[in-house]
């Protein structure tokens, strides 16, 4: 495996690797179900409501209730569904935002202290598969991804389900387009596809953030963001006013958990990506890791935001959006940025 | 010793999931493991250290998977076995497995002579994607241009086909279902 590693770290070790998928699977899981607390709440300060009150202090342990709920409900698998499909459509759905979350650097790179047992010394990168392309691959399994709801929703032999799944077809597949061309801007002024040059290149402070350069891109890459995990002015595949549950009408219980788990993750993965192309990354040092945090946290928070103003759009202005909007404003980006490059 | 145990698990899986896309009956479990067999492959570019190549192949699979999908959905019921209808089975096995037999045997062939040797070889130090790009931009510049026409005229086809009635709608404007209602008595 080729890595853009600083030389004098100390070598990746398979295990340390291991140890890291294990971490970021066990945090990232965790982050999901806490996600649907806070989203709860900041929705509810939004629009002046409580939310979850009741179960703990500050309906703190909603959490734990709806894990409760999630894991003991019964699993139903329609008479006429496709059983095998049905049943592994959520596991790709969460799997894929998993692997896509592999190449992203998610917390500080550490080295386990010598007097823990068996594990002693053993490194645990930033990265767990530190490639060359490193953005490119996450897009790529993050395209994977809608396989997810798209199988959901053509194997359960329902029709809100084939038009959940015509949707997930549609709206991923157009808007994949506006976010790999609003990314490319960024990639030719970097010149690399690796998430550690891109942070080496804005290292000097916030003037050097790329998003000062390339405020088009940033904000095309947002709105297909949005799109691309789901978010609310374009969650028309499981628009409830429109499609009771879209693809996941007929799921219940864990495998509908699993839906959830993988949009989070890609909520995540997409808050990581656009802070570290568009806004500096982190930094160097042990508390330059907290930057980092706290500008994902924002765009957590901007996702929910987002939701608690906007309305949904309907899918004949989400086309258009994309085709007549935004993939021209990101060609002639694109242009104009080869154009100032070159001369 | 890792690359072998990957390269046979990847070929066997792929081979598998390609037979399931021929034989099976239903469209859903044929698009499924044909969809999964692409992803598979791109584990070979992986293996091979063309890590751009192996991303490259995954976005485009998947993406052009999709498209089939789409049309299955609107050609079959995806939950039911389809009716095949199957004429002179030994004349389709006797083509199927002459063509698969002269395929292997060009690919073959350079191995076998001991001429294969690579052109181009990959810089140390260099990038995949800036490689792949050199070598785009240089000795294949007029069949990457040519291709690039191919998709526009290609492109431009599929738009005036679609667009023919794209300033009617077809929910508000009652002058489009009389239009594809005095088309339907035409044929």
């Amino acid at each position: 495996m080729e890595t853009t590693l600083v030389e004098n770290l100390p070598e990746v070790t398979a295990v340390g690797v291991l140890i890291k998928a294990i971490i970021i699977l066990a945090v990232i899981s965790a982050i999901a179900g806490f996600g649907t607390y806070i989203e709860r709440k900041v929705l509810a300060f939004m629009q002046r409501r409580l939310g979850p009150m009741h179960v703990g202090p500050y309906g703190l342990l909603q959490l734990a209730a709806d894990g409760i709920k999630l894991f003991t409900k019964e699993d139903i698998v329609p008479q006429n569904a496709n059983k095998f499909i049905f049943m592994i459509a959520p596991i790709i759905t969460a799997a894929t935002a998993f692997i896509a979350l592999a190449a992203v650097p998610v917390f500080p790179d550490f080295t386990i202290p010598e007097f823990i047992p068996l594990l002693g010394g053993t490194f645990v990168p930033s990265i767990a598969a530190d490639l060359n392309i490193g953005i490119l691959f996450v897009l790529g399994m993050m395209a994977s991804g809608l396989y997810g709801p798209l199988l959901a929703g053509m194997s359960q032999a329902n029709k809100w389900g084939i038009i959940g799944a015509a949707r997930t077809a549609v709206q991923f597949l157009s808007y994949e387009v506006v976010t790999g061309l609003s990314i490319l801007a960024p990639i030719m002024i970097v010149g690399s596809l690796s998430f550690v040059d891109f942070n080496n290149a804005q290292s000097e402070g916030i003037g050097s953030w790329l998003i000062w350069q390339q405020p088009v891109a940033f904000v095309l890459f947002l709105i297909a963001g949005f799109a691309e995990t789901n978010r609310t002015p374009f969650d028309l595949l499981e628009h409830e006013a429109e499609v009771v549950s879209g693809y996941a009408t007929e799921y219940s219980g864990m495998r509908w958990g699993m839906f959830f788990i993988g949009e989070y993750a890609n909520m995540i993965t997409i808050s990581i990506i656009a802070a570290i192309v568009f806004l500096g990354g982190y930094s160097e040092g042990t508390l330059g890791w907290l930057t980092i945090v706290l500008k994902v946290g924002f765009f957590f928070l901007l996702m929910l935001w987002v939701r608690a103003s906007w309305p949904h759009i309907r899918p004949d202005q989400l086309m258009w959006l994309c085709w007549k909007v935004l993939m021209p404003i990101a060609v002639i980006n694109v242009v104009i940025t080869g154009i100032v490059m070159m001369v | 010793m890792y690359e072998i145990i990957a390269f046979y698990l990847f070929s066997a899986l792929t081979i598998g999931l390609f037979l399931i896309t021929v034989m099976s009956k239903n469209v859903l479990y044929a698009m499924t493991s044909l969809a999964a067999g692409m992803v598979l492959i791109s584990g070979f570019f992986f293996i091979l250290g063309a890590d751009f190549l192996g991303v490259v192949q995954l976005i485009v699979y998947v993406g052009a998977v999709m498209a089939l999908y789409s049309f299955a959905m609107m050609f079959f019921d995806a939950t039911r076995d389809i009716k095949e209808k199957n004429t002179n089975s030994a004349l389709i096995f006797l083509l199927g497995g002459l063509s698969a037999v002269v395929l292997v045997l060009i690919f073959a062939a350079p191995i076998h002579s001991d001429a294969i040797q690579a052109l181009y070889p990959m810089h140390e130090g260099v990038g995949n994607a800036q490689d792949v790009g050199i070598v785009l931009f240089t000795k294949y510049l007029v069949p990457f241009e040519v291709a690039a026409v191919m998709l526009l005229v290609a492109m431009i086809a599929g738009i005036i086909l679609a667009g023919k009635k794209m300033d009617q709608s077809l929910t508000e404007d009652m002058a489009a279902d009389d239009e594809i209602m005095t088309q339907k008595d035409a044929k």
